[in-house]
């Protein structure tokens, strides 16, 4: 039992953080636990999180990825063109996925044959791909991009009352935590991230782990983009700008350490929701988005220092 | 006068929660005297000197330093009484300069400036690297470019610079070749003559004995006993460090030796060493012998795939291997213990079971995921097997000790049922206790028919536990002894270059 709760404090931390914010909040505002609030709530984090799961795994590794919202801007870009275009909206969102898919892979490559630092070599894919975006959309936003039911209940549909963009997340959610507590990828993840040389030298094919995450990475980075397309049924140029830094938040605020081999994707889901609840909480009580960001930046450090505390 | 001790820790206690780990030990170090303090892994040897230093606090017991009574809170404070500790992982900066380091945290200026005076440290190094008789290092030598030997007398340069009374010293030949250990001793001998005492933490009994004149010994805790070493016995030291007799050092040997399994043939990787050639039996245990820098890690992690090779073959049944990467080695199940048990063979910060899980997931998996039963059982066999101490199989590796940590990469290899099984120095910093267990383990494999190829610097270990020796010279392959006739003059001679 003592065992259980140690190996989980990670966890625990952010998740009574959680419950601390969002009672509070409820205190302060009527709103906050209405079921529409929450709902709403729910569908404002599944893009951040659907980023943050994928940069999970990559901070696992011991890596980053700095490109995801660049990403994300033009894998969605580029699965609008296909829209306008008049393709069947189903198929263009599948290329759109795969987009994403090689545009991580590009990144995996250049981490692990070009042997170049992840924050370097995502740094500088983080620039190309914006300004590939801003290349492909001339610097305007693309509109009217599908009327159609399937493209639409992406990002606005509901199912069960709940909205379609939570159900994505969900799904994916429960995918990754399988693939990261029960299958053989997972552990090796893990490894990777914990000590490179002793995860090679037993026998797992680092790079391709490595080649996996990120490519898993920038899927899910336009997953998340193909949501907001379909929700706002346009695609800005500058959409997605930033989106990192929300993600890195995320994976550190719940607990999963920068230096690789220790984490859990739950605390992720966790820490997506504490940031998800105070911008929230923080909208309904009126205050400026300028303090919101102040409250942010006072959150990720207050989690790091409780972390920090916890491995003494 | 010179009765009064520099060092007297009486009755020292410290326990970490509840864990006692010193009761009522005592230790005493004289002016100019080398002493000993030997111990099993765990037994108390590291706490009793940060106790000392100031980096724990002792729960009782009094230290006096030339019969003052001291309390140090910090070892900078312990430094400036003229007790230094150099640890068995160097504290050196690598891009600063030799003399750069000598004086770190404690530059010469130009009065309250701020500004260096590099002149004259410069100047001042030198000196002190001229009382230790080194010659071949200048202060304007980047610490980072030397070989580990030298960098280990920029640390001595450094505590004299700081007019060291005592200096500690963990294990501080583990990596040094020979003739490194030779000069440091030299070294040792001179400072000795100097009036400066030394604290020498070794599991090596061969060199206390060749330059200790007092040993102290610690057993779980507890204080055993000091002697002298012309009044002692390695038996008796061992005895004491144990708490019974260990019986032979190494186990009777019983492998029966078949047919050739493993062969190497024209192992080349340019500028390392070349056209390495050798092969190994059914049951065999092949020693491999060199001196640090030999190219034997080297031919062993290109076998392996770790490391690229130019040219050359590696066959396992007469049939040719690919090498490009460990796995292909262990799918024909080949196994490989390396020598950096932190660097390379644990993940630290995870669990026995996940360590013990990386090479196995072909028998623990199925279709990719996970059986946790068949882990558990599987984890669970192999560290009853290797009578790995631990409190459960979810223990973080970090948190064992140095033995049990290296059973717990020997118990990752047995999982996959080796054919061929190589162990890089695999009982380097382990205690006696355990390295005994390794060689019954060893000996075990190979009377199984497991091909085994073994690199130990220690000349003693390889004979007593080789059926055969590889000396390797400068990245050659430079002669091959039977048990009967190796003996460890031979195989120096050979390591030299003879």
């Amino acid at each position: 039992m003592k065992a259980y709760l140690k190996n989980n404090m990670a966890i625990l931390g952010p998740l009574a953080g959680l419950i601390i914010f969002s009672i509070i909040l409820g205190l302060i505002s009527d709103n906050f636990f209405t079921l529409g609030n929450m709902l709403n709530l729910l569908r404002q984090v599944s893009v951040n999180a659907l980023i943050a799961f994928g940069m999970t795994f990559v901070i696992l590794t011991a890596g980053i990825d700095l490109s995801v919202g660049s990403t994300l801007a033009l894998g969605s870009a580029l699965t609008a063109g296909l829209l306008t275009s008049g393709m069947d909206p189903i198929l263009a969102v599948f290329i759109g996925l795969l987009i994403g898919f090689i545009l991580g892979a590009i990144n995996g490559l250049i981490i692990t044959k070009g042997k170049v630092a992840p924050f370097i070599a995502t740094l500088a894919t983080m620039t190309i791909y914006r300004g590939a975006t801003l290349v492909y959309t001339d610097g305007m936003p693309i509109t009217g991009l599908s009327d159609s039911f399937a493209f639409e209940m992406i990002g606005k549909g509901y199912l069960f009352g709940i909205p379609f963009p939570v159900i994505i997340m969900v799904v994916v959610f429960i995918i990754l935590y399988f693939v990261q507590r029960k299958t053989v990828f997972g552990r090796q993840v893990y490894a990777v991230g914990g000590n490179e040389e002793a995860a090679k030298l037993s026998g797992i094919k680092t790079d391709r782990v490595k080649l996996w995450v990120y490519s898993i990475t920038g899927m899910l980075a336009v997953l998340a983009g193909i949501i907001i397309s379909s929700r706002l049924d346009s695609v800005q140029p500058t959409a997605g700008t930033s989106y990192e830094l929300d993600a890195i938040a995320a994976v550190v605020i719940g607990g999963t350490s920068l230096a690789g081999g220790r984490g859990r994707i739950v605390g992720t889901l966790v820490g997506a929701l504490i940031i998800g609840v105070i911008s929230n909480g923080l909208n309904l009580l009126n205050v400026s988005s300028f303090y919101q960001q102040i409250v942010k930046g006072a959150i990720i450090l207050v989690a790091v220092l409780f972390d920090r505390s916890q491995k003494k | 006068m010179t009765d009064i001790p520099i060092i007297e820790m009486k009755n020292i206690s410290k326990s970490f929660s509840e864990n006692q780990v010193l009761t009522e030990v005592d230790f005493e170090v004289r002016k100019g005297e080398i002493h000993a303090l030997m111990g099993e892994n765990g037994a108390g040897k590291s706490t009793l000197v940060k106790v000392l230093t100031g980096i724990h606090h002792r729960d009782s017991g009094i230290i006096k330093i030339k019969g003052n009574e001291v309390e140090f809170s910090n070892p900078k404070q312990a430094e400036e009484e003229g007790i230094v500790v150099i640890h068995q992982e160097l504290n050196i900066i690598p891009y600063l300069t030799v003399a750069q380091n000598i004086y770190l945290g404690k530059e010469i200026t130009y009065g309250k400036t701020g500004i260096l005076n590099t002149d004259k440290m410069n100047k001042l190094a030198a000196k002190t690297l001229q009382q230790l008789g080194v010659t071949d290092i200048k202060p304007q030598d980047i610490a980072g470019e030397l070989s580990v030997g030298k960098q280990q007398m920029v640390e001595i340069a450094r505590a004299l610079s700081t007019n060291a009374e005592v200096i500690i010293m963990d294990e501080p030949t583990s990596a040094l070749t020979d003739r490194e250990i030779e000069k440091l001793f030299n070294v040792i001998h001179s400072l000795k003559e100097q009036g400066v005492a030394f604290v020498y933490i070794s599991h090596r009994m061969e060199e206390i004995f060749q330059i200790c004149d007092r040993i102290s010994i610690l057993r779980d805790g507890n204080y055993i006993g000091t002697k002298y070493i012309a009044d002692t016995s390695f038996e008796e030291v061992v005895k004491m460090m144990v708490g019974r007799e260990l019986g032979e050092r190494y186990p009777v040997k019983n492998n029966k030796i078949g047919e050739v399994i493993f062969q190497v043939e024209n192992l080349t990787i340019n500028g390392l060493f070349e056209r390495v050639n050798f092969e190994v039996r059914e049951g065999e245990i092949l020693g491999v012998s060199g001196l640090m820098g030999a190219g034997r890690t080297e031919v062993m992690e290109a076998i392996f795939g770790y490391r690229k090779k130019d040219s050359g073959t590696v066959k396992l049944n007469g049939k040719p291997l690919k090498t490009n990467h460990p796995i292909n080695l262990i799918k024909e199940k080949i196994g490989f213990i390396t020598e950096d048990r932190k660097g390379k063979g644990l993940v630290l910060d995870s669990s026995i079971r996940e360590n013990i899980a990386l090479t196995n997931f072909e028998i623990i998996s199925k279709f990719g995921v996970i059986e946790r039963s068949e882990e558990r059982n599987l984890v669970e066999k192999l560290i009853r097997k290797l009578r790995v101490k631990a409190s459960s199989i979810e223990q973080k590796a970090k948190t064992l000790s140095g033995g049990n940590q290296q059973k717990v990469v020997i118990a990752k290899w047995l999982g996959i049922n080796p054919k061929v099984l190589i162990l890089d120095e695999p009982t380097r910093g382990v205690d006696i206790g355990a390295k005994k267990e390794i060689y019954s383990i060893i000996n075990q494999l190979a009377k199984n028919g497991v091909a085994i190829i073994m690199i130990s610097s220690e000349l003693p270990e390889l004979l007593g536990v080789s059926d055969r020796i590889m000396v390797m010279h400068e990245g050659k392959v430079k002669a091959f002894f039977d048990k009967h006739e190796a003996t460890q003059e031979k195989i120096m001679m050979a390591a030299t270059g003879g």
